[in-house]
Formats: C-alpha cells, sequence, structure tokens
C-alpha cells in the first residue's frame, strides 16, 4: 500500500503540512517495500486555481492509495474520492507519526471534505 | 460618449458620482452599474422592475459514451476544470472554466459539446430618463469580466453612457474600462485614497485612457492628493466637500442633487467639465 503525506521536508521526521493542493510536497511511503520517496508539489502550490484538483490528480497518476494531509477541501476530496483514494486528516506533528497513527488505525478515513471550497 | 467612474480604492463615492452625474443630464442618458459583485446605483436610481436575463457561459460538457477517458482534456486545461482520474468519466468543475473552447479542440473522439453554465444576470430598467443596465453575479461565482462584457453589450452606443466601475485594478475594472472614452477617477484626499489612486492612474495610462480625478470628501486627510494630481497633471474636475447630510442622504438612497439642491450645481459643473474632454 503506497500511503501519501503532505510535507515540506524529505525525511520520517518532517512535519505533516495542514495543506493538501498547496502543500509544500508529497512524501509517499510505501508499507510493503517500508521505503519512501518524495515529489514536489510546487508547480500546483504556486498555480492561480485548481491546486488540489491538479494535486489529486497527481496522487492518482502515482498510484497512491491513501492521504494524509491536515485538511481537505471538497472539490480535491471528489477528485480523491473518484481515483479511490482514501482520505485521511489529521494534526499530528510529523509524518512518523501519522504513519504509526494510521497503520496501529488510530486514524479514520474522511467520509466528506473537512474545509470549505475556496472559490464556491 | 462612455464615460466611466473608477476609482483604486473602494468606498470613494463612485456610485454617488456616478448616479448623481446621470441625474443632471440635460437628455436621456444610460448608467451602466459593471460593479457586478455588488451592483448598487439601482438603490438610488430605483428603476421600474428591472427586465432581467440569465447569463451564461459556455463550459464543456461530456458525451460519456464517447469518451475514452484518454485524458487529454484534462492535461489541456489551464484552469482545473476538468479532472481524469482512473476509468471513471471525466469530472468537470464549472465554476473554475474560463470558457476557452481548448478541451473541445483536443478531444480526439469530439465527446466534448458546449454545456452553458449560469453565472448571473443584466437587468435594464427605467428611471425616468435614465436607462439602467445592470449586472448581478450569482453567488458563488468568480466570473466577473464575462458577465461585465454582456452587460456592456446591451448599451445603445447611439445614447451617452456613464459606467460604474468596480473598485481596485483587476480583471473586472479592466473589462469595464475596456473601449471608454473617458474615465473619472473618485478618490479621498488621505493616504489610502493617494495609493490606490496611484494605481489607477497607473492602469489608465497603459491603457491610454484620458481622465480627470474628483476628489470626494474634501476636508479629511491631508494635500497630498492635490500635490499628486498637480505635479502629474492631473485634472481635478471636482471636489466634493465632506458633508454629513450628504453622507446621510446617501445612507437613505437618495440623490445627492435632490436632497441637497445646492449641490446641484457641482454636478452640472462636473458634466461640462467631461463633455469639453
Amino acid at each position: 500500500m503506497k500511503i501519501a503525506f503532505t510535507t515540506s521536508g524529505d525525511s520520517m521526521e518532517a512535519p505533516l503540512e495542514p495543506r493538501f493542493g498547496r502543500a509544500e510536497g508529497f512524501l509517499i511511503y510505501d508499507t510493503n517495500a517500508e521505503t519512501f520517496e518524495t515529489h514536489s508539489n510546487r508547480t500546483n502550490l504556486n498555480a492561480t486555481q485548481g491546486a488540489g484538483i491538479q494535486a489529486a490528480q497527481k496522487l492518482s497518476t502515482l498510484g497512491v492509495d491513501c492521504l494524509v494531509t491536515g485538511h481537505c477541501g471538497p472539490k480535491a476530496f471528489g477528485v480523491l474520492n473518484t481515483a479511490g483514494i482514501r482520505v485521511y486528516t489529521s494534526s499530528l506533528p510529523t509524518v512518523a507519526d501519522a504513519l504509526r497513527a494510521i497503520t496501529e488505525g488510530s486514524l479514520k478515513p474522511s467520509a466528506a471534505a473537512d474545509v470549505d471550497s475556496h472559490w464556491t | 460618449m462612455k464615460l466611466a467612474v473608477a476609482s483604486g480604492k473602494g468606498g470613494t463615492g463612485k456610485t454617488t458620482v456616478a448616479v448623481n452625474l446621470a441625474a443632471v443630464f440635460d437628455g436621456p442618458v444610460q448608467l451602466v452599474d459593471c460593479d457586478v459583485e455588488a451592483p448598487n446605483a439601482g438603490l438610488f436610481l430605483k428603476p421600474e422592475a428591472l427586465t432581467e436575463e440569465i447569463i451564461t457561459t459556455p463550459v464543456p460538457g461530456i458525451i460519456e459514451s464517447l469518451c475514452t477517458r484518454c485524458g487529454e482534456c484534462s492535461r489541456f486545461c489551464g484552469f482545473s476544470a476538468i479532472a481524469c482520474v482512473g476509468s471513471t468519466p471525466p469530472l468537470l468543475f464549472p465554476q473554475m472554466c474560463h470558457s476557452c473552447g481548448g478541451c473541445v479542440k483536443v478531444c480526439p473522439e469530439d465527446a466534448i459539446f458546449v454545456d452553458k453554465h449560469r453565472i448571473g444576470t443584466v437587468g435594464v430598467g427605467r428611471a425616468g430618463s435614465i436607462t439602467l443596465i445592470q449586472g448581478t453575479l450569482d453567488v458563488g461565482s468568480t466570473m466577473a469580466p464575462p458577465l461585465i462584457s454582456r452587460v456592456k453589450e446591451r448599451i445603445d452606443p447611439g445614447l451617452p453612457a456613464i459606467l460604474d466601475a468596480p473598485p481596485g485594478t483587476s480583471c473586472p475594472v479592466m473589462a469595464t474600462l475596456k473601449g471608454v472614452d473617458y474615465a473619472i477617477l473618485v478618490t479621498e484626499p488621505t493616504p489610502f485614497g493617494l495609493h490606490d489612486l496611484h494605481l489607477a492612474v497607473e492602469t489608465l495610462r497603459e491603457l491610454g485612457t484620458s481622465f480627470g480625478v474628483v476628489v470626494n470628501r474634501l476636508g479629511i486627510g491631508d494635500h497630498r492628493v492635490h500635490r499628486y494630481c498637480e505635479e502629474q497633471n492631473i485634472p481635478v474636475l471636482l471636489q466634493i466637500p465632506d458633508d454629513r447630510r450628504i453622507a446621510e442622504a446617501c445612507s437613505r438612497g437618495e440623490l445627492i442633487v435632490k436632497a441637497l439642491p445646492e449641490y446641484r450645481g457641482l454636478f452640472q459643473e462636473l458634466l461640462r467639465e467631461v463633455r469639453n474632454r
């Protein structure tokens, strides 16, 4: 299983970033191989609109199974949901903490966006 | 003659100047409310019932039976209005669409048709010899410029028109100022007024539109706006004193030229000034 975390860092101790569409980047952890890789989200970070939609499509392309982030809006949630990516929102401080929580089962997948849209 | 009333700063008195100027016209005139996010000229003009037309913009629609989920449309779209993930039909976000039509062209299967997305209304109504043309953007829609263009299409080119612009210097203001003959910039003699007047002046110079300044609420603030206009050779067309009675009349939705007839001459003078330019 591949889990994406929003973060500005490149290690498991990096902080979990609360924003999804405009996160600095994604750390994608592979639970089978127990390895991770990082992907920059710079282009979406500076997008005038639709950052969440683009970021969601990117995660779909990367073959991610679930996402752990701080907050997720309705458009991004719609795309992630259609792509079959489960969304977990968490305010835990680091990627490692969030990974522990998800593997222990203390994080529950979201049924809907937890914040309002920026536009409509 | 197409005359725009604009400002950098919000709340300087654009609508006050626009509606009172319209009220001192000696013949038929059109008041065009281009501040589609918050149209308020009608509060002062009190027109008869407006005849409203629903305004839509072209957006993509998907013919699912033809769509192969190739994703070309989504990759082309610069506004994230189409998302393609997995094997489901593309997800559409019409509120993000800027109506460029690119998705229709790049779709190799002709699976995209032109659908309509409502953005607001244009209303037309009469108040004596003034025809009010008013755009109203739907709550939640961000597409002010295309609606403003549709508002301006309703202008009768044979009659003078006063365009009440939105505040600021962004796209909706550009959409309003495009094609006008002259612009009146309303400001107040405060540091904020001066700062935003600066931006408005730069905008108009970029557009090559001639303009003059109306200083509203004369008596507050300082003299820097006047000094700036003098240095830049910008004509000050009218100065409206900071008179509490004007604010009271405005708060009741009254025209200054009717509630306080002593100010009628000021607006007639402004009309003469702009007609000579």
